[in-house]
C-alpha cells in the first residue's frame, strides 16, 4: 500500500518533469500550422521547413559551431583550473573553488549585462569570438566540476611514481594523469557544450545577426509568428541533448571501468 | 666509510611547530649496498627515503648522492628508482608500457627501449606479461612490475617503500627472497623501508633501527640481533625478555643486577649506568635453558622457575616461566629434543654466560 503511493508520486513527479517536453514533441510532426491538439495528421513538413529556411539553418550551424567552440576553451581553461584545485588545500582553495564556480551561481543577465558592458569596449559584442568567450565562461564550472570529479578517484601517487621515472610535472600530467581522467575531461565537454547550447539570455544581449543560435532564434521564432517550425527546432534540441546525456553517462560508466581495470 | 654513494648529513625534518620527524639524521650508504630503514610508524624511516626520494624537502641538512647535494633538487631531476607500497602502476598502460616509461621519458630509441624492457621483466620473471594490463596481475606480480619499472633505467639508488605491506605472508616471504637475489645479482644499491623486522633480517647488508625521528643502531643483521645497542633494538629486532632491575654492583663490563622479580642476575654492561641505577636486562628467549628439576641440580646460576603455559607451535615449544615474585620469562625450546617440564611443575632455568645484556632503562612503558 504505502509502496503503492509512493511508486504513484515517482510517477507523478517524473510526469511534471517530462509532460511539457513531451507534449511538444507530437507537434513537431503535425500536418497543420498550429500549436493544437489533436493533430489533423502527420506530416514531417516543419522539418522540411527548417533545413531549407534561411532562417533556421544558419542558426543550427551557429549553434554546432559557439558550442563546439565554446566547450573546447572551457575544457582547455576548466581542465587545468581543476587539477589545481584538486592538488591545492588550505583556505585559498575555497576562495578560488569559488571564483571559478561564480558563473554557475551569479544570475545568468547579471552575467549578461556585465558582458554587455565589457565587451562594447573590447569591439566583442556581435562577434563569433565574443559569443564564444561568453559560453566557454558559463561552460567551465561545469567542467570544473565533472573534472575535479574524476580527480577524487584518481590517486595522486601515481603523479610521484611518474616523477621517479623521470618525467616533469608537465609530461606527468599529460602521460599518467590526463589518461586516467580523460572520460571525466570529456564529459565536462559535453556539459559545456550544452550549456552553451541551450544559452539563450547571453546569446540575446551580445549576439548579432550573424550570431543567432537556435535557441536564440526560437525566441524570435515565437514573437514574430508562431510557426509549428519552432517545435520542429524544439524537438530536435531535446534529442541532442538526450544524445549528450547518454554521452555523458557512457564516459562516466567507461570512467569508472577504467579505474577499476 | 669511504665515498658512500648516499649520504645524510645532519638531515633534520619539521611539520609545521610539531617535534620533528626526523632529527639531526647522519646515515651512509656504501655502492651495492641492501640498507633497511626499521621501525615502528612514525618513527622517520619513511620520511628519510622520502627526502631521498625529492618527494619532502629536509628543513636542514644535505643529502648528497655521489657526492651532490640533491636536498633541493625535483624528484624528476634526482634519477633514483622508487618503488611505492601502493605499486603505482600506470593502470591506462600495459605492463610493458609501464617499464618502458622512464626510458622514454629519456629519449632512449624504440629498440633499445624493448630489448631493455623485456629484459628487466625477465629479471623478475614476467617475460610474457609485457601486454597484459596492471589490473590483470596478482598484487605480488604487480609489485614485480613496479620493481622492474623502478630498475630499468639503471638509477645509482632504489628506493623501496614497504614494497611488500599489502601482501600476505607467503608471498611476502617469497618477494622478500626474490628481491634479495635480484640485489645480489645485479648489485645495485638499495634503500628499504619496513616495520616488519623479520623482513629487515631476512633482506638486508646493513640494518638502520629508527625510533622517535632518530636512528638507535646502524649495524648488519646479525651483529643486530646479537649485540644490540639499546633497550629498544633488543626489544624491537627478534623477540627478548626485557626484565627491569637495579644495578647493585659494576665491574667493568660485568653487572649484577637485581631484578625487580626479586634473583639477583649477571649481564654485560652494554649502554647503562652503575651501582643504584635503574636499568633493564635482555636475554633472548631462545638462549634460555629450561629443565624439570630444582635450581640446585642444574647448578651454579640457575634460577628457580614456574611452568606457566607451554605452547607447541611444530618445531619449538614456548614456555611462559614465573620468576621470583611475579616476574615472567619467555623461554623458546626446540621441539622433541629432550625432555620439557610440564605446567605447573618445578623448573629450573639457566642462560650462558655472555646471553644476558644490561641496558639503560629507556623503554616507553606500554
Amino acid at each position: 500500500m504505502a509502496r503503492g503511493i509512493l511508486w504513484a508520486l515517482g510517477v507523478l513527479v517524473a510526469l511534471f518533469l517530462v509532460a511539457p517536453i513531451v507534449a511538444i514533441l507530437p507537434l513537431s510532426f503535425s500536418a497543420g500550422s498550429f500549436l493544437f491538439y489533436p493533430l489533423p495528421g502527420l506530416s514531417l513538413r516543419w522539418y522540411e521547413d527548417f533545413f531549407a529556411s534561411p532562417f533556421w539553418l544558419p542558426a543550427f550551424w551557429n549553434s554546432m559551431g559557439i558550442g563546439t567552440a565554446a566547450a573546447a576553451l572551457a575544457t582547455l581553461l576548466g581542465t587545468p583550473a581543476a587539477f589545481g584545485l584538486w592538488r591545492m588545500t588550505g583556505a585559498f582553495r575555497a576562495v578560488a573553488m569559488g571564483i571559478v564556480l561564480a558563473p554557475m551561481v551569479v544570475p545568468v543577465i547579471v552575467v549578461a549585462v556585465a558582458l554587455l558592458l565589457a565587451f562594447g569596449p573590447l569591439g566583442l559584442v556581435a562577434t563569433h569570438t565574443g559569443l564564444v568567450i561568453a559560453h566557454a565562461m558559463l561552460g567551465v564550472p561545469f567542467v570544473v566540476v565533472t573534472v575535479l570529479a574524476s580527480l577524487e578517484a584518481f590517486d595522486p601517487v601515481q603523479l610521484r611514481a611518474a616523477a621517479a621515472c623521470g618525467a616533469g610535472p608537465v609530461r606527468a600530467f599529460f602521460r599518467v594523469c590526463l589518461p586516467q581522467i580523460a572520460p571525466g575531461v570529456a564529459a565536462g565537454a559535453v556539459f559545456a557544450f550544452a550549456t552553451s547550447l541551450d544559452e539563450v539570455v547571453v546569446a540575446l544581449f551580445i549576439a548579432g545577426p550573424a550570431q543567432r543560435t537556435l535557441p536564440r532564434q526560437m525566441f524570435s521564432g515565437l514573437n514574430d509568428q508562431i510557426s509549428l517550425t519552432t517545435t520542429a527546432a524544439a524537438a530536435m534540441l531535446v534529442v541532442m541533448s538526450v544524445l549528450l546525456l547518454l554521452a555523458v553517462a557512457w564516459l562516466q560508466a567507461r570512467g569508472r571501468r577504467r579505474v577499476q581495470g | 666509510m669511504a665515498d658512500p654513494l648516499v649520504r645524510f648529513e645532519r638531515v633534520r625534518k619539521t611539520y609545521g611547530t610539531g617535534a620533528a620527524a626526523v632529527q639531526s639524521l647522519d646515515l651512509d650508504i656504501a655502492r651495492g649496498e641492501l640498507m633497511t630503514l626499521l621501525g615502528p610508524s612514525g618513527s622517520g624511516k619513511t620520511t628519510t627515503l622520502m627526502m631521498l626520494a625529492g618527494f619532502e624537502l629536509p628543513s636542514e641538512g644535505r643529502i648528497l648522492l655521489e657526492g651532490r647535494d640533491i636536498a633541493q633538487t625535483a624528484p624528476h631531476r634526482r634519477g633514483i628508482g622508487v618503488v611505492f607500497q601502493s605499486y603505482a602502476l600506470f593502470p591506462h598502460m600495459t605492463v610493458a608500457e609501464n617499464v618502458a616509461f622512464p626510458l622514454s621519458v629519456r629519449g632512449v630509441g624504440r629498440s633499445e627501449r624493448d630489448s631493455r624492457v623485456a629484459k628487466a621483466l625477465d629479471m623478475v620473471r614476467l617475460g610474457g606479461f609485457g601486454d597484459r594490463r596492471p589490473a590483470q596481475l596478482s598484487g605480488g606480480q604487480q609489485q614485480r612490475v613496479a620493481l622492474a619499472r623502478a630498475m630499468v633505467f639503471e638509477p645509482p639508488i632504489v628506493l623501496l617503500d614497504e614494497p611488500l605491506g599489502a601482501l600476505d605472508k607467503a608471498l611476502r616471504e617469497e618477494m622478500q627472497l626474490e628481491i634479495r637475489h635480484i640485489h645480489q645479482r645485479l648489485g645495485v644499491t638499495m634503500m628499504y623501508v619496513t616495520h616488519d623486522q623479520a623482513e629487515a633480517l631476512t633482506l638486508s647488508d646493513r640494518i638502520a633501527v629508527f625510533e622517535g625521528g632518530r636512528i638507535r643502531q646502524c649495524a648488519d643483521p646479525k651483529a643486530l640481533y646479537d649485540r644490540p645497542a639499546d633497550a629498544f633494538v633488543a626489544g624491537f629486532v627478534g623477540e627478548n625478555n626485557l626484565l627491569p632491575g637495579t644495578i647493585e654492583a659494576r665491574d667493568g663490563e660485568e653487572c649484577s643486577i637485581r631484578l625487580r622479580c626479586g634473583p639477583l642476575v649477571q649481564a654485560s654492561a652494554v649502554d647503562c649506568g652503575g651501582r643504584g641505577e635503574a636499568c633493564v636486562v635482555a636475554i633472548r628467549p631462545e638462549r634460555i635453558a629450561v629443565a624439570g628439576v630444582t635450581a640446585s641440580d642444574l647448578g651454579e646460576g640457575a634460577l628457580p622457575a614456574t611452568v606457566l603455559e607451554a605452547i607447541f607451535l611444530g618445531d619449538h615449544v614456548r614456555l611462559r616461566l614465573g620468576v621470583g615474585d611475579g616476574g615472567e620469562i619467555l623461554a623458546k625450546r626446540p621441539a622433541g629434543v629432550g625432555s620439557l617440564p610440564e605446567p605447573g611443575g618445578p623448573a629450573a632455568i639457566a642462560w650462558p654466560e655472555g646471553a644476558a645484556f644490561a641496558f639503560r632503562d629507556t623503554t616507553p612503558r606500554v
